[in-house]
């Protein structure tokens, strides 16, 4: 799984941040940052639900 | 076109009338299954001017909405849907609350205003909260029951927490806490109530004066800084940015407040369960914003070039109310979708909070107030009960943002 963000389109709602705390987190303009590009198996079901409840579509998950 | 449609009584339009009711406060009005079901986007007549509007219903749908940039939020564009009396002079006149702008200015104040709501800051806020709480609780218990909830807790646990964000100087809380709490209040006269709306209009707009020249730790003076160099702003501008955390973040979460306390009240199995796992508390909370989903038609919007939505065309200059109500109601997203569940796994999609780039900005601080709210009062006051008849209370129906008038309790 590899996990990329589009800062553009971010809107800092904190979403991703709240759902998946291991893998986002916000800078402080409090926009997305990842923390971790390739997490393991056992976050892929947290992170698949901030990318359906990021409400600007800003994360994309391959592979 | 209906233009002249009668608003009430003669209905000239051949439309269903919005809003509908709800008839059970814990769900959504009757009306909307079959809308969902049949004719998920559809026409609709306001009541409030007869005007016509387009109605979505499906959760797809109102996410594909609120995440079309070819959609407006600016109330001053033609045909936007509005829910409330206000005339061409004074449309003409409002200065737009960012929550009513589009990008590039939407896109540059919220820019200004995020860093105050993040995940971690919200956090930071929750000791601050717990003490406003624990406060109003001490004076419940000191006054003994019966107490109206709404007045003791409901509307001011969010008041202060705007008045701290907001930088309001301590001595000011009382009358800031008076103006604002009036403004929800149903039983004042149109006199007493516009002055009370004058009364916090001018302070904010001192308020705001006072931080220009002695800026502090709070949200107007970091605005006020960062503008400094953005130039995003005028004075007015900033004046009704302060307004605009202070009617978004008011009356939705005292709402919420009261309405999550009847909720449980009124659901013992529900409450014992959560008295005894407060890890369930957060899943709850996305529970109860999911069912009453206050604001419903608060995710309002035009069409600015046509747009297609589940095989329907949406014109161009066409007012569009993609209901959140509606949404988190789908059967296609929640099983059962009128059973309170707070183990329900997907209660977090829930679109209470709109989708998009308007999507509510203070979110995770009405979750914050939600929790803190809802497991003090369990914890201190475990005896809560209603004070009156569940079926004597009076809910908001016309209002654009739903909840209970008064809420009796006593212990
Ligand atoms: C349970 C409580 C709340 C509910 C149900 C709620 C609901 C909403 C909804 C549905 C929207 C989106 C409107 C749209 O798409 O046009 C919104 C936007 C907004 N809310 Fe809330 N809200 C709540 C609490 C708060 C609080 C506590 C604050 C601030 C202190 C706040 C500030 C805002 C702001 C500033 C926006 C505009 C965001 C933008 O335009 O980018 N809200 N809210
Ligand atoms: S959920 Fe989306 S919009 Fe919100 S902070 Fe994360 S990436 Fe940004």
């Amino acid at each position: 799984m590899h996990v990329t963000t589009d800062h553009d389109r971010c809107v800092g709602s904190g979403q991703c941040a709240m759902q998946s705390p291991e893998v986002f987190d916000q800078d402080d303009d409090g926009l997305v940052v990842v923390l971790q590009e390739r997490p393991g198996a056992e976050l892929l079901e947290e992170v698949h639900r901030a990318v359906e409840l990021c409400p600007s579509q800003s994360i994309h998950v391959t592979g | 076109m209906t233009q002249s449609a009668e608003p009430a009584g003669g209905t000239a339009s051949p439309y269903p009338q919005f809003p509908m009711r709800r008839t059970c406060p814990f769900s959504e009005p009757d009306e909307y299954a079959g809308l969902r079901a049949d004719e998920p986007v559809s026409r609709a007549s306001l009541k409030v001017n007869g005007k016509e509007t387009w109605l979505v219903t499906r959760h797809e749908h109102v996410k594909q909405v609120l995440g079309d940039p070819r959609v407006s939020s600016n109330l001053k564009r033609p045909g936007y849907p509005h829910q409330f009396h206000i005339s061409e002079e004074m449309l003409a006149h409002v200065r737009l609350m960012m929550l009513s702008m589009d990008p590039p200015e939407h896109t540059a104040q919220r820019r200004m205003l995020i860093p105050e709501f993040t995940a971690r800051r919200t956090k930071a806020m929750r000791p601050r909260i717990q003490e406003v709480v624990d406060e109003r609780i001490d004076a419940m218990l000191a006054a003994g029951g019966p107490v109206d909830l709404v007045q003791a807790l409901a509307l001011p646990v969010p008041s202060l927490t705007i008045c701290e964000l907001l930088g309001v100087p301590y001595g000011d809380h009382a009358q800031f806490e008076e103006w604002s709490a009036a403004l929800m209040n149903h039983d004042l006269s149109p006199e007493e109530y516009g002055a009370a709306v004058q009364a916090l209009d001018m302070y904010l707009d001192k308020l705001v004066t006072l931080k220009e020249t002695e800026p502090g730790d709070d949200l107007i003076s970091r605005f006020l800084e960062k503008n400094r160099t953005e130039q995003a702003a005028d004075h007015l501008d900033v004046v009704t940015m302060a307004r605009m955390m202070l009617v978004g973040g008011h009356e939705t979460t005292a709402n919420m407040i009261a309405l999550g306390v009847l909720a449980l009240l009124e659901h013992p199995d529900h409450m014992a369960e959560l008295r005894s796992d407060e890890t369930l508390l957060p899943n709850a909370v996305e529970e109860l914003l999911r069912v009453f989903s206050i604001s419903d038609s608060g995710t309002a919007r035009v069409a600015i070039e046509d747009i297609e939505v589940g095989g329907v065309t949406i014109r161009a200059g066409e007012g569009i109310l993609a209901l959140n109500n509606a949404a988190d109601h789908d059967e296609t997203v929640f099983a059962d979708p009128g059973t309170l569940d707070f183990h329900r796994k997907e209660a977090r999609s829930h679109l209470a909070f709109g989708y998009g780039i308007h999507q509510c900005m203070g979110a995770n601080l009405a979750r914050a107030e939600l929790e803190i709210v809802y497991s003090t009062l369990l914890r201190r006051i475990p005896g809560l009960r209603l004070a009156v008849p569940a079926e004597e209370l009076r809910y908001k129906d016309d209002a654009m943002v739903y909840g209970v008038y008064d809420l009796p309790v006593t212990w």
